[in-house]
């Protein structure tokens, strides 16, 4: 098979970037889409010019690092993967495909086609986590959680923060990243002390940091490859309102662990 | 001269531990924001060990190469941890895990190391527990457990196939809570070049900024590398594509032993190799293996499809070969069974690299639903890749290179032979021996960050006496000039082929020479060809670009130069263990029926490798001494 690639190159964040056209030559249908650039890189080295730039490592579909635009939609056009999952064979042959970075405000370009997204790691430090020393944690089966209970946070957990949501949503939104990271830690027990300081502090720091607001149009969901549900940003917000209501109304009153189950 | 002391603390095994805890120095709270600690690496290792040392009150400087901490290889471990809980009441103990391990290691590990992991895998349970991992869980809202490879018990705890990035998401969240605090300072996107060591001890790192490209050093009280393992040496692997022996190797010429290189273990349910261009190989879950049958037809150079091929000629190989664990077979045996039915030209699929991966059963008994629920993205994944439904077809499958349990030789104490140079998880020989039982190396990973770690080096921290370093020191301004001088020389060779197709071609050699099997005219014709290669890539590389600026071929070519100069070490190591254990299989070494021949008058022992510049590395021995367990022939049968 044989391609023509629009991609963006753009040498670094401070400069101009534009789309150059490369001929993707002997691929054959299954190859992913990464070995199809591995194979139009090695062509550039060899003549001595500069690869294009992009990022990816496990190739697995679970480190969450690749991110191209594919054709407009971020990790390309089959749903719920990652573009190193993306095989050639999705593609006809003499194909014109255009490949973009993610394009955010809160997510610079680095180089062609790589994008800092320290952002997103910002947010789960203003509180993405369960504060806990590693001394004398109870047995794991002192807490009960019901099997249902443990399947809606691991489906939330599953989120590989790898940004799509953001560059596929028209405000640049991180709701779906947040939204599942949130709901992983409320779902839970454990996760229970600390839910309202978490859910104001994670959506605080997400506005710090440029990301736009929710405007539900789904694109994220559409896009997430690891097919993030809606329905978690609804329990997001659910959290907040939550929060302001418990803030506003008891604000010294501690809350216990086992007080609700949602 | 090099002085390998285990530091074993004597006496009973089920506290030894307990003593070396209690024996240890202590330093006090006020103490600890004295002390500088760098961690390289974020994966379960280093995030749970840069967490709890922030938790403890030291100052961390915590690096990564990936944009993210949470993106570190541990994150695609699909199958899941073990931990001696017993929860299923059916036999298992803290006993039996460490026998187990000792065993399926092929007895090639230290008694007290693995004992300890065993202790503390229970404890690293309620710590992921805690820290809000969704395991999965039985109606009654209790931890469920799955068996792996290698075992006759359910110890295996999971977050459905994606174990490994629920507790890497576990050590990146406490780690998180330790940035936010200040404790941790985090610098991802920074590659570790080179060790500094002074007076003896290691004192820094030198880094390169992979968005400026700028070098610096960076000093501290000490130094922990969780830098992971090396497979990726062979080229094709199931590592992620940057995953690479530049850290250990680089610690290696600062002084570092290397203990044991030659024992990769390749795992055997990988999607079989393709064509030339392929990039990676991909792991298919070990835990696949309760469900599936493995078979390949009686026949040799049978092309008919696999619905075509009667019950009566099909070979189902692990199951005669090892009746008494069939499928669940370890991982080197296991492996080594379909490469043997594939030399035999009993293969399927292209180029007779696979067998069959028989999911027909379990789908006519327990039905398609149930199927989905426990093996679903795997299925998915594989249709992905190569196109073919596994609900109707069995898979194809090949063994690929995958953990490494070789790596820096470390105490007792999880510290290198340079003082203060501490090694954890895969980055280290510890624990695994000459094979790694399925789900053990996240128990490993996270044992070494969370629970030994952490006190260990606070003993080495309250007894060393050590003067202050900064980057101006002497010793960091030659080890900024050894990178500095070595990427220089990268850029300028300019010459006509990739980093990428040297890579390929020392993989190549070691597969064919150091990969399953391995005899000793292979060995020595490889221990020619890679200095010739070498050689041919300090004349002929080409690295597009400058180096003070965002250059992926530079970092490659980096990474390329040492599995160039490592490979050669690795196949060493092979050719000096002259029996079979475990993952190396030397096929002078065996039974009339094929079975490895361990040689524990001659090999029991852990082989540690002292660079020498400009000749043959020295070989150092640690003997293994069994005193708790009888090593006895590793039968499966």
């Amino acid at each position: 098979m044989k391609f023509t690639l629009n991609i963006w190159r753009q040498k670094g964040p401070d400069e101009g970037g534009r789309f150059v056209t490369y001929e993707a030559h002997d691929v054959s249908s299954g190859m992913s889409f990464l070995e199809m650039l591995d194979g139009v890189n090695q062509g550039l080295i060899a003549k001595g010019e500069e690869p294009i730039a992009f990022e990816q490592d496990c190739r697995e579909g679970i480190c969450g690092s690749c991110s191209l635009v594919i054709n407009g939609i971020p990790h390309g056009p089959d749903r719920g993967i990652t573009t190193c999952q993306l095989y050639m064979r999705r593609f006809s042959d003499r194909a014109v495909i255009t490949i973009e970075p993610w394009r955010a405000r809160a997510f610079p370009i680095i180089k062609d086609l790589v994008v800092d997204r320290r952002a997103l790691d910002r947010v789960m430090q203003a509180g993405g986590y369960i504060s806990v020393h590693t001394g004398g944690a109870v047995d794991g089966n002192v807490l009960l959680i019901s099997k249902d209970q443990a399947e809606i946070a691991m489906d939330a957990a599953s989120c590989i923060g790898c940004g799509a949501c953001v560059a596929a949503c028209k405000n640049a939104s991180a709701m779906l990243f947040v939204a599942a990271k949130v709901s992983h830690l409320a779902l839970l027990p454990q996760g229970k002390p600390e839910r309202t300081r978490r859910v104001q502090t994670m959506l605080e720091a997400m506005d710090r940091e440029g990301f736009g607001s929710c405007g539900n149009q789904n694109e994220c969901e559409a896009v997430c490859p690891k097919r993030i549900s809606v329905r978690f940003i609804a329990r997001l917000n659910r959290e907040y309102l939550r929060a302001g209501v418990v803030e506003s109304s008891f604000p010294a009153e501690p809350e216990s662990p086992h007080a609700e189950s949602t | 001269m090099m002085k390998l002391d285990p530091k074993i603390p004597p006496g009973p095994l089920e506290t030894k531990w307990d003593r070396r805890r209690f024996s240890e120095k202590l330093v006090s709270p006020n103490n600890k924001r004295k002390f500088t600690v760098i961690v390289v690496g974020t994966g379960l290792a280093g995030a749970s060990a840069a967490s709890t040392l922030g938790q403890l009150g030291y100052q961390v400087e915590c690096f990564c190469f990936q944009d993210s901490p949470r993106r570190a290889h541990s994150i695609a471990a699909q199958g899941g941890i073990n931990a001696a809980k017993n929860y299923q009441d059916d036999g298992d103990s803290i006993g039996r895990l460490f026998y187990d391990t000792i065993k399926g290691g092929d007895f090639r590990s230290r008694e007290a190391n693995v004992y300890r992991l065993a202790q503390v895998s229970t404890q690293i349970i309620d710590q992921c527990v805690a820290l809000g991992i969704p395991f999965a869980r039985e109606y009654g809202g209790q931890l469920a457990n799955r068996s792996f490879g290698g075992v006759q018990v359910s110890r295996t705890f999971y977050c459905r196939g994606q174990t490994g990035q629920q507790l890497l998401l576990g050590a990146y969240s406490a780690l998180c809570w330790q940035i936010d605090r200040g404790q941790v300072i985090m610098r991802p996107r920074t590659e570790m070049l080179d060790l500094v060591v002074v007076d003896g001890r290691a004192r820094g790192i030198v880094v390169r900024d992979l968005v400026t490209g700028r070098l610096s050093v960076h000093t501290a009280h000490a130094v922990v590398l969780a830098t992971g393992g090396y497979s990726n040496v062979y080229y094709l692997s199931t590592n992620a594509s940057g995953s690479n022996v530049t850290a250990t190797y680089r610690a290696w010429k600062q002084g570092a032993a290397f203990a044991n290189p030659c024992f990769t273990q390749i795992h055997p349910t990988a999607i079989p190799p393709g064509d030339a261009y392929q990039a990676k190989l991909t792991l298919m879950s070990e835990s696949l293996r309760n469900d599936g049958r493995l078979w390949v037809p009686k026949m040799a150079r049978d092309h008919r499809s696999s619905e075509d091929i009667p019950e009566a000629e099909r070979d189902y190989f692990l199951e005669r070969r090892y009746p008494r664990f069939g499928n669940l077979a370890p991982r080197d045996l296991a492996s080594r069974a379909v490469k043997a039915v594939c030399d035999e030209g009993r293969g399927v699929g292209p180029g007779g690299h696979g067998v069959y991966l028989d999911f027909a059963d379990v789908l006519e008994q327990e039905g398609h639903e149930v199927v989905r629920e426990r093996y679903g993205n795997l299925f998915d994944m594989y249709l992905r890749i190569t196109g073919e439904d596994a609900y109707h077809a069995p898979m194809r499958i090949y063994p690929a290179p995958h953990y490494t349990m070789g790596g820096l030789w470390v105490d007792y104490n999880l510290m290198s032979t340079i003082p203060g140079l501490f090694v954890i998880g895969e980055a280290n020989f510890a624990d695994h021996g000459a094979n790694r039982l399925g789900a053990s190396s996240l128990m490993q990973g996270l044992a070494d960050g969370y629970f030994i770690l952490p006190y260990t080096i606070g003993h080495y921290l309250a007894t060393a006496t050590l003067s202050s370093v900064g980057e101006d020191h002497r010793e960091s301004r030659a080890g900024l000039q050894r990178v500095t001088s070595r990427l220089g020389r990268l850029l300028n060779i300019r010459g006509r082929r990739t980093a990428a197709s040297f890579h390929r071609e020392v993989g190549k050699l070691l597969w064919n020479h150091c990969g399953m099997s391995r005899n000793e005219d292979g060995l020595k014709s490889a221990l020619t060809s890679i200095p010739l290669l070498r050689e041919e890539f300090w004349q002929n590389v080409m690295v597009p670009g400058a180096g003070e600026t965002f250059n992926q071929e530079l970092e490659y070519a980096g990474r390329v130069a040492d599995y160039l100069e490592f490979a050669e070490l690795l196949c060493h190591d092979a050719l000096h263990r002259e029996e079979s254990c475990g993952a190396h299989f030397r096929e002078e070494y065996q039974t009339d029926d094929g079975e490895p021949q361990r040689d524990d008058g001659r090999f029991a022992h852990v082989a540690a490798w002292e660079y020498r510049d400009g000749a043959s590395p020295i070989l150092h021995k640690e003997p293994l001494t069994f005193e708790f367990v009888q090593p006895t022939t590793r039968s499966y049968q």
